[in-house]
């Protein structure tokens, strides 16, 4: 079971969030020299490490807020959380 | 190789079963092969069979990082069917199955494929509505469904909450008579037996943990038991084929999910269906053993712990609990996850990798059991003609930048 600490509400239970998958994802454009290969890696290539995982979570059942979360993919902990629109933390 | 028959058994049971001799060899890797294949779960597996089967390449190894079949291939629910949607996976999926149907004697193997009908529940008029579209689908595609009516489904599910107060009320359904389950160890050794049999090195305990290039081609593989060269490489490692894709220098539209199993202590013969019922998230069938065998939905956070978590064993149970009352002081005896490698559109990626020399299957996520023997056959025959089967020619990772995905979220029968 997850404890992820809403940095608007406090450390809730895994329950009352909705993970929003991989976070930095930079859209590529302008559109008219993006090719179809680039949209496609940015609509479906994913990082999906084992491993550290920068990822978006939303706190639905709570504040309703997006941010994201720093988090290892094999052992489940949660390294940092940080605001949406932060830079990456220092975490490994 | 013995052959298994009611000869070998009477022999053996007469000479207290001491001459069994071992399913597969145990080689030692040779320092190359024509073809390398990584990955020993069903996928992995069926595909050196048919590789030195209807290709006659026979210098192929299978390499598993542990033992084969410890992954999603042996972690399954073992629910087999065809019930797919768009006309490219009902064909595939429907060679499956009917590989399937004659696989213990393709195999000498018993694989316990038992076709003993899978109903899809509709909670709402809507379902009903969903279910009416897709039997029309089935139908067009030329594999048999069923509508069934509240009182077919009492009448064959008795247990099953078929009252109007039910909190998730059954409106009706569609059943595929022909889809059931089969023994996915069975699967994996059978494979791997007859694979064996046919010259093919299945090396165990052989973790892949970087390739070897020669210029931009992928030329063999490093491993935990040294390097070992190929002619050709195919990866079938499911929720690590991410990883494995990160050490040969190119990235995959797959995300690694846990997906739960569970299973009762056993009972006397209760249910002699598969039930699946999409709108909670969860279906049942009863193992020989007489355990009832429970799924549900993903744990939707990119996982490579295999154990999944507690907020959706609970969703699992509840909705169990909520179809089948009568259960509710049943106890569990087991709990366990793989990691699945889920696409965006729940279709498999079969064909070729973007670094020469390297191929893939993958992307089977949720339901790819049931795809091993097709997955198997169509991977060996892209690989030995270095062109996809034209099985799968829609399952390319091409299709992500020509934007031909084939959506089958709803027939992946669990939410993602
Ligand atoms: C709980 C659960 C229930 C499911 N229920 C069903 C179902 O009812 N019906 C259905 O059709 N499908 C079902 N599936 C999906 C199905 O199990 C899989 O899609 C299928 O088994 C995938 O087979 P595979 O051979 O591709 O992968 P796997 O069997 O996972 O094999 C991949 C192998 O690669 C090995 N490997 C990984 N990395 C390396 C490395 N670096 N070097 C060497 N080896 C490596 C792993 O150890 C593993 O053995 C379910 C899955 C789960 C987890
Ligand atoms: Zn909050």
């Amino acid at each position: 079971m997850l404890l992820i600490a809403c940095p608007h509400c406090g450390p809730r239970d895994e329950a009352e969030f909705v993970c929003g998958g991989q976070t930095h994802i930079a859209r590529p454009g302008p559109p008219e020299t993006t090719s179809d290969a680039q949209w496609a890696r940015y609509l479906f290539e994913r990082d999906n490490p084992k491993g550290l995982h920068l990822e978006r979570w939303l706190h639905r059942h709570g504040c309703g807020q997006w941010f994201n979360v720093a988090r290892d993919t094999l052992t489940h902990e949660v390294k940092a959380v940080y605001g949406l629109l932060d830079t990456r933390p220092d975490v490994t | 190789m013995t052959r298994y028959s009611l000869w070998s058994l009477l022999r053996e049971g007469l000479t207290g079963h001491r001459g069994w001799p071992k399913a597969w060899r145990d080689p030692a890797p040779r320092p190359s092969y024509d073809v390398v294949i990584v990955g020993g779960g069903g996928h992995g597996l069926a595909t050196a069979f048919y590789l030195a089967r209807n290709h006659g390449i026979r210098n192929v190894a299978v390499l598993e990082r542990g033992w084969i079949g410890q992954g999603n291939s042996g972690r399954n629910t073992t629910v087999i069917r065809s019930n797919y949607f768009f006309p490219e996976s009902a064909a595939f999926y429907e060679f499956a199955l009917r590989l399937y149907e004659t696989s213990a004697r393709e195999l000498n193997f018993n694989t316990m494929v038992s076709q003993r009908g899978l109903i899809t529940l509709s909670h709402s008029r809507h379902d009903l509505e969903g279910a009416r579209r897709w039997v029309n689908a089935m139908h067009l595609n030329g594999i048999d469904s069923e509508m069934l009516t509240t009182a077919d489904i009492a009448r064959m599910v008795p247990d099953l909450d078929c009252s109007p107060g039910a909190r998730h009320p059954i409106h009706g359904g569609f059943m595929q008579r022909r889809g059931g389950i089969a023994r996915h160890d069975a699967v994996v050794w059978g494979y791997a037996r007859a694979a064996d049999a046919l010259g093919v090195d299945i090396i165990q305990n052989c973790e892949v943990t970087g390739f070897v290039f020669d210029g931009p081609r992928a030329a063999g593989v490093q491993t935990s038991r040294g390097t070992i060269m190929a002619g050709r490489i195919g990866l079938a490692a499911a929720g690590h084929q991410s990883v494995l894709a990160g050490m040969a220098g190119f990235r995959l539209p797959l995300t690694t999910y846990a997906l739960q199993a569970f299973v009762s202590e056993p009972l006397k013969p209760w249910l002699d269906k598969v039930v699946i019922s999409p709108a909670t998230g969860v279906y049942a069938s009863q193992s020989d053993k007489g355990e009832i065998v429970l799924g549900g939905a993903l744990d939707l956070y990119p996982s490579y712990a295999q154990r999944g978590n507690l907020p959706v064993a609970e969703h699992v149970m509840s909705g169990f609990l909520e179809l089948f009352p009568s259960m509710a002081r049943v106890r569990f005896l087991r709990q366990w996850a793989g990691m699945t490698d889920v696409v965006h559109d729940s279709s498999p990626i079969i064909g070729a990798a973007p670094v020469e020399g390297i191929w893939l299957n993958c992307g089977w996520g949720t339901g790819g059991f049931k795809a091993i023997p097709a997955g198997g056959w169509t991977f060996a025959h892209t690989i030995a003609n270095q062109a996809p089967h034209p099985l799968v020619e829609g399952f390319g990772l091409d299709r992500f930048a020509r934007g031909a995905l084939i959506d089958e979220a709803a027939a992946s029968g669990i939410a993602h």
